[in-house]
């Protein structure tokens, strides 16, 4: 099942690569044509040639947690036991894969189920969000009032451990992991059926964090919990409970969420170009980012100098703008706080589609709550440029296409992949083939790639590359400092076929990485 | 207040009187106000398109314009559509302040809303000077009359007893949506319209200061009269 020879390294290795400054500037120069995977970062297909449009360490925060976790991990004797259950689980997972297969269609959220119902249990994945004093806040099926005893168990099990001065991380049990995080003055439960790793897990719970800070602030999650400990944050949140939902079913369904990335709407660089500097010259003082998407891709960004964007802030934003169905009827203007640039404070955000039947949303971020009508009038400004440029017209023809096949690569045994270049933090990948046409299909496939990032982004023992041989399909993982590669292959294919298939793959996207992606972000 | 009259007002004759000579373009800042779901983006859309879809609850605030002709002036709505939910309660008083009406909404078939939207009224009169503000409480969702917990008459009394106008709509169905805009261009314009000096000019799309349209607040023009 699994390829003996994959390369492990050090601990550390794991954010080596992700906290590393801007790619630095003489590296450019050395853009091979035929890209080998041992490309040094900043050199690979897609990465930003003048700066970068993300923000690349993780915060703190992050850096932080996870250290925390390691030395935890380094203190448990039974470490090495999870490790060898872990795998064990991965070749055990296709048979767990199978049975919930059924509970996939019926994912829709479904407020009224009863929770002491089997349907409910057989959720493949739960979430619930409680704060400190043990009031339930958030539960991503069935109802909050339901399960205020359920959570006020899981609060017991928190305080208990953390009155002998420690921290409860996980609970692991036959077929099911429940992972906690604690990040006052909320408290995040997630439990999976699927034998996914607890990294992936805290991730989404990291995500349901920050979408939860996103309406509110931190500042105004803690004044509130310290005023009133048992505050019911549901009053707050009414009526927002839809935007969580979205982004739990993004985190089963998006790459970007996955990969820590963002994917761009193909479009030739001349087109892009055009989009870009109408967008830097309509600025206005108070203007911080200026963001044009297509559905689920981004056309183009441009940012305040020396303010960068954190890709969960983005994909917060994505969250927003693709779940909400009233920006459609008219101009938006709502605070939003990006958790990952400042949680203390609300941007305004101007937020618009360029037409009313359009893909294509503006979202001008603003420092000014008072500045509504300056950001219209950059909107205005930015739509005359682009239609005296005509650039209108080419961005409206790539809509039409806003994704390619994956046959244009010209390898036959190829079904899929995602390739993410790790210095500018985007990724691309082609449209679904037709034996991924259904939407379980798509999950099934998304939950394969998702135990491949967990593989070759393991804290302690990542591995560079990784093959693994299915009945359904054949996949390789490939990591070097530079770019993360995740391909999908026909289950005839073989390991060699695979590895020639990265070179091949990779000289394509350098053929294409002016369409594919955005090498020259600009700032105001 | 014969409807089919006002029809005619709106759309025929101040068509061609449009054409006989330019017509003042006014600007009346509009702001809807209740809980959440009781259908303030479903009427703004009415007012706005003439359209009903049923939306996502809004985000913030959602900013849409109307224009209304009357016989002898041209309203230009600038219709600030507010999110119910308490999450963004802290910045709606950005909307409300200098609005020359508000529409205060809820929900027929939820007393809850009836409630909420009397803890708007105070919040409102907290902010503006009597008679500057066209204040008009709408029961929406009269489509829903089976269900409903708030009478007619409640909504009525209460409507007198605060000096509010008061109309019963159903943003579903459209019943009374396109009488209530023109009732309140008609309100608006009788109140602070051209003669009064209360609402400014608008000249096209010329970038517009929202400080300066602050600064052009009922009262001050109230002085100069």
């Amino acid at each position: 099942m699994m390829d003996g020879g994959a390369h492990t390294h050090r601990a550390t290795a794991a954010w080596d690569s992700s906290s590393l400054p801007v790619p630095v500037d003489h590296l450019r120069s050395m853009r091979a044509e035929s890209p080998t995977p041992g490309l040094v970062e900043g050199t690979e297909p897609g990465a930003g040639q003048r700066s970068t449009m993300f923000i690349h360490a993780q915060s703190f925060e992050d850096l932080t947690a996870e250290a925390e976790e390691e030395a935890l991990r380094a203190a448990d004797t039974a470490g090495e036991e999870c490790a060898a259950e872990e795998l064990k689980a991965l070749i055990e997972e296709k048979n767990i894969q199978e049975q919930h297969k059924n509970h996939l269609s019926t994912e829709a959220r479904t407020r009224e189920e009863d929770v002491s119902s089997d349907a409910w249990r057989s959720h493949k994945k739960h979430v619930f969000v409680l704060s400190e004093a043990g009031k339930p806040i958030y539960t991503r099926y069935g109802t909050e009032e339901a399960l205020s005893s359920t959570m006020g168990v899981m609060m017991a099990l928190v305080s208990f451990v953390e009155a002998e001065k420690n921290i409860i991380r996980s609970i692991h049990t036959d077929g099911c992991k429940v992972v906690f995080l604690t990040r006052s003055p909320l408290v995040l439960v997630g439990m999976s059926q699927c034998c996914r790793s607890d990294k992936e897990l805290l991730r989404e719970l990291n995500y349901i964090y920050y979408q939860i800070v996103s309406l509110l602030t931190l500042t105004q999650l803690n004044h509130i919990f310290q005023h009133k400990q048992n505050y019911d944050l549901r009053r707050l949140l009414a009526g927002s409970e839809y935007l969580t939902d979205s982004l739990l079913q993004r985190l089963d369904r998006d790459p970007g969420l996955l990969l820590s990335a963002v994917t761009c709407l193909p479009l030739s660089s001349n087109a892009r170009d055009v989009v870009s500097s109408s967008l830097q010259a309509a600025k206005s003082k108070s203007l911080v980012f200026s963001i044009l998407l297509a559905g689920n891709q981004l056309v183009a960004l441009v940012r305040k100098k020396d303010q960068f964007l954190h890709h969960i802030d983005l994909h917060l934003v994505f969250n927003l703008v693709c779940s909400s169905s009233s920006f459609r009827e008219g101009e938006g203007w709502t605070p939003i706080c990006l958790p990952k640039f400042n949680t203390a404070g609300f941007f305004h955000a101007h937020i618009s589609y360029l037409e009313p039947a359009s893909e294509l949303c503006l979202i001008l971020v603003s420092t000014d709550r008072e500045d509504f009508f300056n950001m219209s009038d950059c909107k205005r400004r930015f739509l005359e440029r682009l239609s005296v440029r005509s650039a209108y017209q080419a961005l409206k023809e790539a809509l039409k296409c806003p994704s390619y096949s994956v046959d244009q690569v010209g390898i036959p045994e190829l079904r899929h992949f995602l390739y993410k270049s790790k210095s500018s933090r985007l990724y691309t990948s082609p449209e679904f083939p037709e034996v991924y046409q259904s939407y379980e299909e798509q999950e099934r496939l998304m939950v394969l790639y998702q135990d491949l990032h967990s593989c070759v982004t393991h804290p302690t023992r990542p591995l560079h590359s990784f093959y693994r041989c299915g009945e359904t399909e054949n996949l390789l993982a490939r990591v070097t400092s530079g770019f993360e590669l995740y391909l999908c292959f026909t289950p005839l294919s073989t390991k060699a076929m695979a590895v020639s298939a990265v070179t091949k793959l990779l000289k394509w996207i350098r053929k294409e990485e002016d369409r594919l992606f955005i090498l020259s972000p600009l700032t105001y | 207040m014969g409807e089919p009259f006002l029809r005619v007002t709106a759309e025929t004759q101040d068509h061609d009187a449009s054409r006989r000579r330019p017509v003042q373009t006014l600007r009346v800042k509009m702001v809807l106000l209740g809980s959440s779901g009781v259908g303030k983006s479903s009427l703004a859309l009415r007012f706005g398109k003439d359209q009903f879809r049923s939306t996502s609850p809004t985000v913030g605030c959602a900013y849409l314009t109307r224009m209304v002709h009357l016989s002898d002036v041209s309203l230009r709505f600038e219709i600030w559509d507010t999110a119910g939910q308490e999450t963004y309660h802290s910045v709606t008083p950005l909307y409300y302040r200098g609005a020359h009406t508000a529409l205060l909404v809820y929900d027929i078939s939820r007393r809850e809303t009836f409630v909420r939207a009397q803890l708007w009224l105070k919040e409102l009169e907290k902010q503006y000077i009597p008679g500057s503000t066209v204040i008009w409480l709408i029961g929406n969702k009269g489509d829903l009359s089976e269900d409903r917990q708030v009478t007619e008459q409640e909504g009525r009394i209460l409507a007198d007893e605060r000096n509010l106008f008061f109309t019963e709509t159903s943003a579903l169905s459209g019943d009374q949506v396109t009488e209530l805009l023109l009732m309140i261009a008609h309100r608006v314009n009788e109140h602070m319209g051209a003669q009064q000096g209360g609402l400014s000019e608008w000249r096209g799309t010329s970038c517009v200061d929202l400080h300066q349209n602050n600064n052009i607040k009922p009262f001050n023009t109230c002085c100069k009269m």
